[in-house]
């Protein structure tokens, strides 16, 4: 091994990549299904809304992740 | 890559890719008709009869498939057009149903046996139309508040301080009249997409695990991999219809917003 190689990463940088890329996300839909949880125990009586408002911000917030994982596979050297 | 790396031994455990979502053509010569060609043909052909079953010969009394083509119709209507459309729903309903009938059957194409291919997870499928859509849009948009009135509305909200319009103006321009619409086809694309590809990778754990390479120590991930594949596929059920709803959700949602301004 020469000196100037530290340390080598084999396999996929992808996933990686694919596992940064789901933090954010990641902590979004725990953020939106714990306030609508919350929002329900409240508001029981609101639920078909709220349910809905859940729904719409967790395709949002999930949909950062899918973009992740389709270029995890678009961006491969 | 460097030369050290061990070639690959023939009996190593390799994960699906992309490979999994190309199909060779069915017929010779005709290079558009693979499987997803023709799983979206049969769909086609699947929702006009089964609406044609339902609807055509409505009773008061409703039997058979009109009873669940009903509780579908109702479903969307109430809880897809009415929300979001009010009282423009009724106009929009044969849209909205659908769309939403289209790409449920497309995407549950993915966990019926034997088929086991979601047809929207091939790009184009979703982007035509995420495409007709944004059609639809701009030219209601332009029909309701006029080709200045439509632009103006969305890029210059009225209330905020005068300064900050030279932020708002390009972030809704660009998010509005495209970024949603590239997210819409691309939501329901990579959706099914992952979906697809992770019940492969759990099946071929299974596979090669209990089938071609048996082990002692192998054994135990292949069970593994037979039971995820059988969880997974439940969830992928769940999330197939809920892709389908939330297409035809965000549909409703662009229609509205075209044929009024927000407040």
């Amino acid at each position: 091994m020469s000196a100037a190689v530290l340390a080598e990463v084999t396999g996929n940088l992808g996933s990686i990549g694919y596992g940064l890329a789901a933090i954010g996300p990641g902590i979004g839909i725990g953020i939106i299904f714990g306030q609508g949880v919350q929002a329900i125990a409240r508001q029981p009586e609101a639920y078909g809304l709220i349910r809905q408002n859940m729904i719409l911000g967790f395709v949002f917030a999930e949909a950062l992740a899918l973009i992740g994982i389709a270029l995890a596979f678009a961006f491969r050297a | 890559m460097s030369a050290t790396l061990t070639p690959l031994a023939s009996d190593e455990f390799q994960a699906p890719g992309l490979g999994i979502f190309d199909w060779p053509p069915l017929v010779e010569g005709q290079a558009w008709f693979n499987k997803p060609a023709l799983l979206a043909l049969v769909g086609t052909l699947l929702v006009m009869v089964l609406t044609y079953f339902a609807f055509s010969r409505p009773k008061l009394v409703p039997r058979g498939f009109q009873n669940a083509g009903e509780l579908a119709y109702q479903f969307v209507r109430e809880q897809i057009a009415r929300p979001n459309l009010g009282k423009d729903s009724d106009r929009w309903m044969p849209l909205l149903f659908t769309l939403f009938l289209f790409v449920l059957v497309m995407n549950l194409f993915g966990s019926v046996i034997f088929i086991q291919f979601p047809v929207m997870s091939r790009i184009g499928y979703p982007a035509i139309l995420s495409i007709f859509v944004w059609l639809l849009v701009m030219y209601l948009g332009i029909k309701h508040q006029g080709p200045i009135g439509f632009f103006k509305n969305v890029m210059f909200p009225p209330g905020l301080p005068g300064w900050i319009y030279v932020l708002v103006a390009p972030i809704e321009f660009i998010s509005t009249f495209f970024l949603r619409h590239i997210t819409h086809a691309v939501r329901l694309f990579a959706t099914m997409m992952a979906g697809h590809l992770i019940i492969a990778l759990f099946s071929e754990v299974g596979w090669h695990f209990l089938a071609t390479n048996l082990t002692p120590l192998g054994a135990p991930l292949g069970i593994l991999g037979v039971a995820m594949t059988i969880l997974l596929t439940a969830f992928e059920i769940f999330i197939q219809a809920l892709q389908a709803y939330v297409f035809a959700l965000l549909a409703a949602m662009f229609i509205n917003d075209a044929l009024h301004p927000a407040h």
